[in-house]
């Protein structure tokens, strides 16, 4: 008798650890995801912190029994800040490893570089960052803003009473697509706001700048025609210290010319001496200032799981706890991780996200998300001074721009299509 | 209705101060429940209201606002705050006694947003015209004259007529001017643009530009702002030119820190040196955590200290990564330049990683201690910053001790020995292994003393060297090979250049033309600015 229950539990204890460590190989047991991030050269800096926050969700899943009864390994690859690399990487996680779905990407042109991929080889990613918008895979889920959801109620806000009511525009950016289709979109909004092409400078950087000197001053100097003059900063990565260096340096105050920044949240700010800042803007749909109960529950989960108090929580760390939590909860709907089931089962799927509100999957892949903007503190964090009442849902296409008029994404019947100005299936559809 | 009727009642408030001064305790106690509203408008309205009070507890309670530190209590009273210990020491603003310690959950802050913060500026500044401190006034003054409105000419001529001090003087009576050009008679027009007559500023500029575009102007004010104008725009237009070449020159200096280094290791021995950008990396690392140390172990008055400390800190630290570097790989390679190249590579990757594993990916904070904050307001609206002054004088004196080493020294001299004919030197006794190994020391340590001073103005990340690899090396090559006085000419003209370009061209296309006119250069010059000659060089 009492041999048969030592029998029973080792076999019991058999079944638990069979899905532990020590059978890693056998891929009926394990779910992998896949998880496409720099872990190092210049994009390091915002994308490793990414790559924690999967981390963190893994395991968090596995603590409370996996997916579908099996655990959930998470394959970590880095594509090391090279675009091409990018591809490459993408192609070895999903014909190799054969990975259920990815997280990765921050760059659009990291995300340009493997969208040929996923689409050739069927593929799951879910991009976590906010972007130019103009795209909508059916192979993406993007979880970060789009312009209307950033950009635009950012500089609605500018010209709002409560904003400051700016009227003069200096749209300062980095070199690459990001900023250049922003600014697109930005200025063809100005223009329908009344805005004459005057009152707009636009001045572009490379990338990793560092001598800001001539366009502080160039500012400085647009900004002494008399009308209130705000910035708006599509500045990425590394560039954006010594440009903020050099404002607070050059005296630039926020209540002279305020600097509305889409790329510089709390983890940017870890490396800045806040003190000359307090008062410039960030437009995100999430700050780790931002108070309820699910929040809190994520910054504690973060801070037990880094074992660092310090570290801070950002947007695009939001983002990607919101695409991992309806990830989950679309394979656990579909049954089963196959591509095109979970898609099906993504859109209209719901998460009570970080930010307070609950953000849904939209047919266009892009999320219903609130818009936020926040002030600098001295701490490094924001306070939100302005926040959308509701969420506001993502144009893939943004209808001020006049090359786009007409186009819709909609990845249901009778549309079936990211960018089309017909349904697919017009002849069947009424 | 009801915010018709608060306004109504913020109306009677903010004229209330005319009906005499036994209401202005109720006022001012009912204005400060206000700014605690909720409502965007009533709060600006209170601020207003409260400059105009003229009441001196206004002043504390706007300041309060502006800098954070104005709270609410749990029962809807507004104190003001300040941080002390885990909790907030309290303050009545009404009659300014202590209202003891509570925790950080029993007050919610009053929050103001930038538009808010800029009504508090000008509130305060028509309160402060008739501060006792003098910086007080001269900041009245100066907002003033950036917001000249007719209805600030009684309190600024009056506050002239109280004003001791020349400088604060000459700045009223410009925003008085300011203020009287629109004025709608004739002489009292001219006499204010004969007042901003001097001026160098583009706003100054600016509003007389926008008054010449005003309809049915006198002829003879016209006459006046034509003049005026184009006297102004000259002055300007001098005035840019010089802060251009200031800001080249700035750029310069940073250049010719980050090469002299190179100009060393790559300009005297002769090493292609990948790494180099790593030592100024490890530079800007050593400063960091001479930060942290001076943070955590000395009291708070010794924090600015902390770069003074952390150039020899830097300079030890890296000419022995480099003396290390040149023993254990370097040496093997004299001559095989290919090989240096890419096994120096290797290392600057290697390093990179090493301090990525260590300190993490994000970037680190190294603030600028406060005597290299801010800078120095100069007329034309150009601004030239400490940290820039700072890095370029420092460069200078790097520089020159550099020299001094090379030419007055016993090192310098084998150093000099070895680069011209390393066999003659070896006969002569020179321990040319040593001499090899501390010159690659010397060219990374100062490396490290530019990555202290970088980190004053850019980003201390595991990238940093990259960043400066490529100028560095361009900053050599153009200047020529072998010569400080070429690195300097070199660095100094590139920046300078860049700068001119800058503005015309664009960042980006800028640096295209810089370089492919440094490649154009080297065809025709391909030793460079300063080229060594004589036998030397040939070989």
């Amino acid at each position: 008798m009492r041999l048969r229950n030592i029998a029973k539990a080792l076999v019991l204890a058999g079944t638990v650890l069979g899905t532990a460590p020590f059978a890693p190989a056998q891929a009926d047991d394990v779910i992998k995801i896949g998880v496409l991030h720099s872990l190092s050269g210049t994009m390091a800096i915002s994308e490793s912190t990414l790559k924690d926050t999967v981390l963190m969700m893994v395991d968090d899943l596995n603590k409370h029994g996996g997916l579908l009864g099996k655990k959930v390994e998470a394959v970590v690859v880095d594509p090391a800040s090279n675009w091409p690399l990018f591809a490459e990487k993408a192609r070895e996680l999903l014909e190799k490893d054969k990975v259920a779905v990815v997280f990765g990407c921050w760059t659009s042109v990291s995300r340009k570089s493997v969208l040929p991929v996923f689409e050739e080889l069927n593929g799951l990613l879910f991009y976590p960052v906010q972007y130019e918008g103009e795209e909508s895979s059916n192979n993406v889920f993007y979880t970060g803003a789009a312009p209307n959801q950033q950009a635009i109620p950012a500089v609605e806000y500018l010209m709002s009473k409560e904003g400051g009511e700016a009227k003069r525009w200096v749209l300062e950016g980095t070199d690459y697509v990001y900023p250049r289709t922003t600014n697109k979109i930005l200025r063809a909004f100005l223009h329908s706001k009344g805005v004459s092409d005057a009152d707009i400078m636009e001045n572009y950087t490379p990338f990793g700048f560092s001598d800001w000197q001539t366009e502080v001053a160039a500012i400085k100097k647009f900004a002494s025609a008399g009308k209130k003059t705000a910035v708006v900063s599509t500045i990425n990565g590394d560039a954006n210290v010594p440009f903020y260096k050099e404002l607070a340096n050059q005296g630039v105050k926020a209540t002279d010319i305020p600097v509305v920044a889409f790329s510089v949240g709390e983890q940017e700010l870890s490396g800045i001496d806040t003190k000359n800042l307090v008062g410039h803007l960030a437009a995100w749909n999430y700050f780790e200032s931002v108070k309820n109960p699910t929040n809190a529950a994520f910054i504690k989960q973060w801070h037990t799981f880094i074992k660092d108090d310090k570290r801070v929580t950002n947007d695009p760390m939001e983002a990607t706890y919101i695409g991992f939590k309806m990830w989950t909860q679309a394979v656990l709907q579909a049954g089963t991780t196959d591509v095109d089931a979970v898609r099906q089962a993504m859109y209209g799927q719901t998460v009570k996200a970080p930010s307070g509100f609950t953000v849904v999957m939209n047919t266009n892949h892009h999320l219903s998300k609130p818009v936020m903007i926040g002030e600098i503190r001295p701490d490094g964090q924001f306070d939100v001074v302005w926040k959308t009442k509701r969420t506001i849902k993502a144009d893939a296409w943004s209808p001020y721009l006049a090359e786009d008029k007409g186009k819709v994404a909609d990845w249901t019947f009778p549309w079936v299509c990211g960018n089309c100005t017909e349904p697919k299936y017009k002849a069947y559809a009424n | 209705m009801m915010r018709v009727i608060r306004f109504f009642l913020l109306v009677l408030l903010a004229l209330a101060p005319l009906c005499g001064a036994a209401h202005a305790a109720d006022d001012f106690q009912t204005l400060l429940a206000q700014l605690a509203s909720d409502d965007f408008d009533a709060k600006a309205a209170a601020i207003r209201a409260l400059g105009a009070l003229g009441d001196p507890r206004a002043v504390r309670v706007l300041e309060a606002l502006s800098s954070d530190g104005l709270y609410t209590t749990s029962d809807h009273k507004v104190v003001i705050a300040v941080e002390s210990g885990d909790g907030y020491a309290l303050t009545d603003p009404i009659d300014g006694k202590s209202l003891g310690t509570v925790t950080s959950d029993a007050v919610d802050q009053v929050m103001v947003n930038n538009s808010l913060r800029s009504d508090v500026e000008s509130a305060l500044a028509g309160l402060m015209l008739f501060s006792p401190r003098r910086e007080d006034r001269q900041r009245a003054a100066n907002d003033a004259l950036k917001h000249p409105a007719p209805g600030r000419i009684p309190g600024l001529k009056k506050a002239l007529a109280a004003e001791q001090d020349d400088e604060v003087r000459g700045t009223l009576r410009k925003a008085l001017a300011a203020a009287q050009l629109s004025s709608t008679d004739k002489s009292e027009q001219l006499a204010a643009i004969a007042t901003l007559s001097d001026s160098t500023s583009p706003e100054i500029y600016n509003l007389l530009a926008e008054r010449r575009n005003a309809s049915n102007l006198d002829p003879a004010v016209e006459k006046a702002l034509d003049a005026e104008l184009h006297a102004i725009a000259q002055r300007i237009r001098i005035i840019g030119f010089a802060a251009t070449l200031f800001e080249g020159l700035s750029l310069g200096s940073i250049l010719l820190l980050a090469a002299i280094g190179l100009a060393i290791t790559f300009g005297v021995m002769g090493v292609i040196n990948m790494a180099h950008g790593e030592m100024i990396m490890l530079g800007a690392y050593a400063t960091y955590v001479v930060q942290q140390l001076f943070g955590a172990f000395l009291p708070p008055q010794w924090l600015d200290a902390y770069l003074v400390a952390a150039v020899p800190v830097a300079f030890v630290v890296t000419a022995l990564v480099g003396v290390a570097l040149e023993r254990g790989i370097i040496r093997f390679l004299y001559g095989r330049p290919l090989e240096t190249l890419l096994a120096t590579w290797g290392v600057s990757l290697v390093l990179q990683q090493l301090v990525r594993t260590i300190f993490g990916a994000p970037n680190k904070e190294v603030g600028n201690p406060a005597w290299m904050t801010g800078g120095i307001s100069l007329p034309g609206g150009v601004f030239l910053t400490w940290n820039r002054l700072v890095i370029m004088a420092f460069c200078f004196v790097v520089l020159g001790l550099l020299a001094l080493v090379l030419r007055r020294t016993r090192f310098g001299l084998h150093m000099r020995a070895v680069t011209q004919n390393r066999d003659m030197a070896a006969a002569m006794g020179i321990p040319t292994a040593r001499v090899d190994a501390l010159t690659f020391g010397l060219g990374s340590g100062i490396a490290g003393i530019a990555g202290v001073a970088l980190s004053q103005i850019g980003n201390v990340s595991p990238n940093l060297g990259g960043i400066y690899i490529v100028d560095s090396f361009m900053v050599v090559v153009f200047g020529g090979v072998g010569s400080l006085l070429g690195t300097l000419a070199g660095a100094m003209t590139l920046g300078i250049v860049n700068k001119l370009l800058e503005p015309v061209a664009g960042a980006v296309l800028g640096k295209v033309v810089v370089l492919v006119a440094i490649i154009l250069f080297i065809q025709k010059r391909p030793r460079g600015l300063f080229a060594l000659k004589g036998r030397v060089a040939e070989s």
